[in-house]
């Protein structure tokens, strides 16, 4: 099958391993990458500030650009939802509803698509440390992602899962909102970070790397030892 | 005197960073989720109950008229009084009116979130009555001369220690701040009111339109009270509490006290179709249901959001709100908190003055999985946000998306930004923190990511190099 | 105009542009009215024997601390009622004239108030228990169902400090939907002012969520089941 990676903006300038893993998953099991390097950006910041007619600006480009493709794997549960959820809003009762919809069907997180698309949970891998797993809320919520890494992490060597209470919770990110309410951002990555910590874990590990910059943001300031990583970099590991 | 969005702003900065609120909201909390798992794994399908209960509200709200209509003419046949109050002004008048004509002195009121929304306590303590919450939360925050903190869990945000310098202040000699003491307080205080009390005062949960009746879930027993004793009841009501059928309660009810407290039903529900009737021996001698209006017409008039108005009020979405549980429910402003009352207020109370709560969130999604009616709560944050941006876009903003939209439609150059990011992060530390920091919003408590050395467009391009 | 005009020609007016049914992406999908008898299979499951719904209001009255208890005939009301009086030192009772209540109350030998004609608020209030009848008792959700003919009244049953219901295993039902089936068989649409579920004694959680009994209801409630 030829899999055309999504790599968002952030992922591609700061979180490239992230992606670099996915290719070398999807190669070792014998499939096709392919990126599109004009493909940057799902157009989330300005769609989830209101201002849809800027957004589409980006995304229909987006869209033109991977009409022709078979499934679209994104790094980040929060774009995948974009192109997934949202697209198919942002263009009701435009001339591009279709093709929003057809590459809505077509789109996948990248947990997801490894489970319930291609099958497999054991790809092989072994990563000596203890983790715990944070839930995105776009890829949790909006795109029913919650077993899939589980289980992909499971079949891990040597890694020890341990749940932490707040999994569910939000990091507090949400793109613009980190900006324009850096208090409440704080104070809700803080309580996300402390149910993290409280589980004892090396690893916070998650399928979005935008929370994940939230995380280790806050965490690196408190000069904590604890490490953040996407969910491919662990998979790809042996 | 501050712009609401002004308030927020100070309000939230400051309740988020108060680690004492945090702790005892998570506290409160998690009795809650406890609870509320329990029932939720006591439903043979929470899920199927879920969609049940949302199209039937969705039948209830789309065909709202006719429901109305039945719901009125079965009630006036009993011998209730119906008034039909297009906002808080006119409903406020007819309550006034009534306790000017029955000369009453003393009114005790049960919960009623539209009595908060019309500011009908202020009203009547103007002309000169005295008004008693009986709902213990609400009396607390009452004496506190505060709104309620959350809109089922009204005193939420106080320890036993705060209430019990309150009551010692206000009622006297209170000395143990055990909660089940401090209950007994309110207890004796608020039985003498109820024998006294010439009106009572009480909202609804549901409006039944088949039977002409209204329903009230409580688990104190202060509504039933409030609702028998006194010679007069008026219940305060907005329009969209109305269901189609009696029997559709049987869904309901179990549902509303599932996610409102994590209870298999609530203690008390209570289904009230007029005054005393014939060969009663009790119940008041009057019946009057206010149902109010108050813009939430205006709701209806947007099919997008139109099922906000199937809310039941059920606080579930405040419960799991990580934005609610940092700020508090007093931070919003507004009569009813929390991620349903961001959706809501904007259609109340004007747009552009309350677009900012729309826009204070993450957008994580917990109310509207939590919520038992299905109320699309957070998309209709990104509605309220287009709302508000396309009736009055804010021109910086606009321009730094076009800008950002020819940027990232213009790879080559984007890479170039990148790369002169690469660069420029080295100098960052200078100004870190400081007014000059560009980022300071964020770094202000948090690390910045580094720009990576190789991107990876850069990795993908050396890879596709190499034979 | 009146306000009512008023309001009703607004909502006609909005709603003139249907409204998605939520749980339909994408299209707009069709809202049912569900008849009640598919709530039992999503509501927490009821077993069709009374065996096992005696069972579960059983389970369900010890979790709301309910004091629940099933009696071998209806000659026991009597002497219960007296054991239980005695225990809580009443002094003066309140009750509503009915089958069951007329043959148990008077032998607690107590004064005795009674509500069917009208009564004085003040002096129930002073009254240790309220002893009442009702409609049903529901298993699925362990309430009792009164209205203000089958239990005296509105206040009768919340006013005292100590509620105690008398009623027969026949009036057991499996869930809310069969006990409104109750009082449309019993009232046509000559339906009573006042009809409510209590379910346990009253309860509040408003301090510290941290749940207390009897918060202005009664305290204690007690069911003698025959
Ligand atoms: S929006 Fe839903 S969850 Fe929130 S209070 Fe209303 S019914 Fe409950």
């Amino acid at each position: 099958m030829k899999i055309t990676l999504f790599i968002p903006c952030f992922v591609n300038t700061c979180f490239p391993q992230a992606g670099i893993s996915m290719v070398q998953i999807f190669e070792r099991l014998g499939h096709t990458v392919d990126y599109r390097e004009q493909v940057v950006c799902c157009g989330q910041p300005a769609f989830n500030s209101g201002y849809w007619d800027e957004a589409r600006l980006v995304d229909e480009r987006t869209l033109g650009l991977l009409a022709d493709t078979d499934a679209v794997v994104s790094a980040s549960g929060s774009c995948g939802a974009m192109l997934k959820v949202f697209y198919p809003q942002l263009f009701d009762g435009r001339p591009q509803a279709d093709a929003a919809r057809a590459l809505a069907a077509k789109c996948f997180e990248f947990s997801d698509f490894l489970v319930t698309k291609l099958g497999v949970t054991d790809l092989g891998a072994r990563f000596p440390g203890k983790v715990t797993f944070h839930d995105g809320c776009h890829g949790l919520r909006e795109l029913g992602v919650k077993s899939q890494p589980r289980k992909l992490l499971e079949k891990v060597r040597d890694l020890e899962l341990v749940e932490m209470k707040e999994a569910e919770s939000c990091c507090g990110f949400g793109g613009t909102f980190a900006a324009k309410f850096p208090m409440i951002s704080t104070a809700m990555g803080e309580v996300k970070c402390a149910s993290a910590l409280e589980t004892g874990a090396d690893f916070i590990v998650s399928n979005d790397s935008s929370c994940l910059m939230q995380i280790a943001g806050l965490l690196d300031r408190q000069g904590r030892k604890v490490r953040t990583l996407h969910i491919a970099e662990v998979l790809a590991s042996r | 005197m501050n712009t609401p969005v002004e308030q927020f702003r100070e309000d939230a900065t400051r309740v988020a960073a108060d680690e004492q609120h945090r702790r005892l909201i998570q506290g409160a909390l998690g009795k809650y989720y406890v609870a509320r798992d329990r029932q939720v794994g006591r439903f043979q399908d929470w899920q199927s109950a879920r969609q049940a209960a949302a199209e039937t509200k969705w039948e209830a709200v789309n065909h709202l008229d006719q429901h109305l209509v039945s719901f009125a003419e079965k009630l006036e046949a009993r011998g209730g009084k119906v008034f039909w109050a297009n906002n808080s002004a006119e409903a406020r008048d007819y309550i006034l009116k009534i306790c000017r004509e029955k000369k009453a002195r003393c009114i005790v009121k049960s919960k009623a979130m539209t009595a908060e929304e019309i500011h009908l306590n202020a009203a009547l303590e103007k002309d000169g009555y005295e008004v008693v919450e009986s709902d213990l939360g609400e009396y607390i925050v009452q004496l506190r001369k505060e709104a309620p903190y959350h809109f089922v869990f009204p005193a939420m945000h106080l320890s036993r220690g705060d209430i019990r310098e309150l009551f010692d202040r206000e009622i006297g000699n209170v000395k143990s701040d055990n909660p089940e003491d401090l209950t007994m307080v309110a207890r004796r205080v608020l039985r003498k009111k109820y024998c006294e009390a010439d009106i009572g005062i009480s909202g609804a949960n549901f409006a039944i339109a088949e039977t002409g009746m209204i329903s009230i879930t409580e688990n104190e027993g202060n509504a039933r009270l409030t609702t028998s004793l006194p010679r007069v009841h008026i219940a305060v009501m907005g329009i969209e509490k109305v269901l189609p059928r009696l029997e559709d309660l049987a869904l309901f009810l179990p549902m509303l006290g599932t996610a409102g407290a994590g209870q298999a039903i609530t203690c008390y529900n209570s289904m009230i179709g007029g005054p005393r009737q014939p060969g009663e021996c009790d119940g008041p001698e009057e019946f009057h249901v206010v149902l109010l209006d108050n813009h939430r017409t205006r709701l209806l008039a947007d099919p997008e959001q139109r099922d906000a108005l199937h809310c039941i009020r059920c606080g579930a979405c405040l419960n799991v709100c990580p934005i609610f549980k940092n700020i508090g429910g007093h931070s919003y402003g507004t009569t009813y908190q929390g991620p349903i009352g961001s959706v809501i207020t904007p259609h109340f109370r004007g747009l552009q003055d309350w677009k900012h709560l729309s826009n204070a969130s993450s957008l994580c999604g917990a109310c509207t999985s939590a919520c038992p009616v299905k109320i699309d709560i957070h998309h209709h944050l990104l509605h309220n946000r287009r709302n508000a941006a396309t009736q009055k876009p804010r021109w910086w903003e606009k321009l730094a998306y076009k800008i950002a939209a020819g940027v990232l439609n213009w790879p080559e150059f984007y890479a170039f930004a990148t790369a002169v990011g690469r660069v420029m992060q080295k100098f960052h530390p200078l100004v870190k923190g400081s007014v000059l920091d560009p980022a300071r919003a964020w770094t202000k408590t948090r690390e910045l990511p580094q720009v990576a050395p190789q991107s990876f467009r850069d990795y993908w391009r050396a890879r596709e190099r190499k034979p | 105009m009146s306000a009512k005009n008023e309001i009703l020609g607004r909502i006609r007016e909005a709603l003139r542009e249907p409204a998605p049914v939520p749980g339909h992406h994408g299209d707009h999908g069709k809202a049912q009215l569900h008849a009640s008898a598919e709530f039992s299979q999503w509501l927490p499951a009821v077993g069709e024997d009374l065996a096992s719904q005696l069972d579960l209001f059983a389970k369900n009255s010890a979790d709301l601390k309910t004091e629940f208890h099933l009696l071998a005939s209806r000659e026991e009301f009597a002497p219960r009622l007296r054991e239980l009086a005695q225990q809580n030192n009443w002094k003066r009772v309140a009750t509503h004239s009915g089958a069951l209540t007329d043959m148990a109350v008077p032998a607690i030998g107590l004064p005795t108030l009674k509500t069917d004609a009208g009564y004085e608020v003040n002096a129930m209030e002073q009254c240790d228990a309220g002893i009442t009848e009702c409609d049903a008792l529901v298993a699925q959700t362990g309430s009792i169902l009164i209205t203000s003919r089958s239990a005296g009244g509105r206040a009768l049953s919340v006013l005292p400090p100590h509620h105690v219901v008398l009623v027969t295993r026949a009036q057991m039902v499996p869930d809310l939907a069969a006990a409104y089936v109750v009082v449309r068989e019993k009232h046509g649409d000559k339906f009573p002012s006042f009809i409510s579920f209590i379910t346990g004694p009253s309860r509040t959680g408003d301090i510290e969520r941290i749940l207390v009994l009897g918060a202005h209801g009664p305290k204690r409630l007690t069911v003698f089941c025959c």
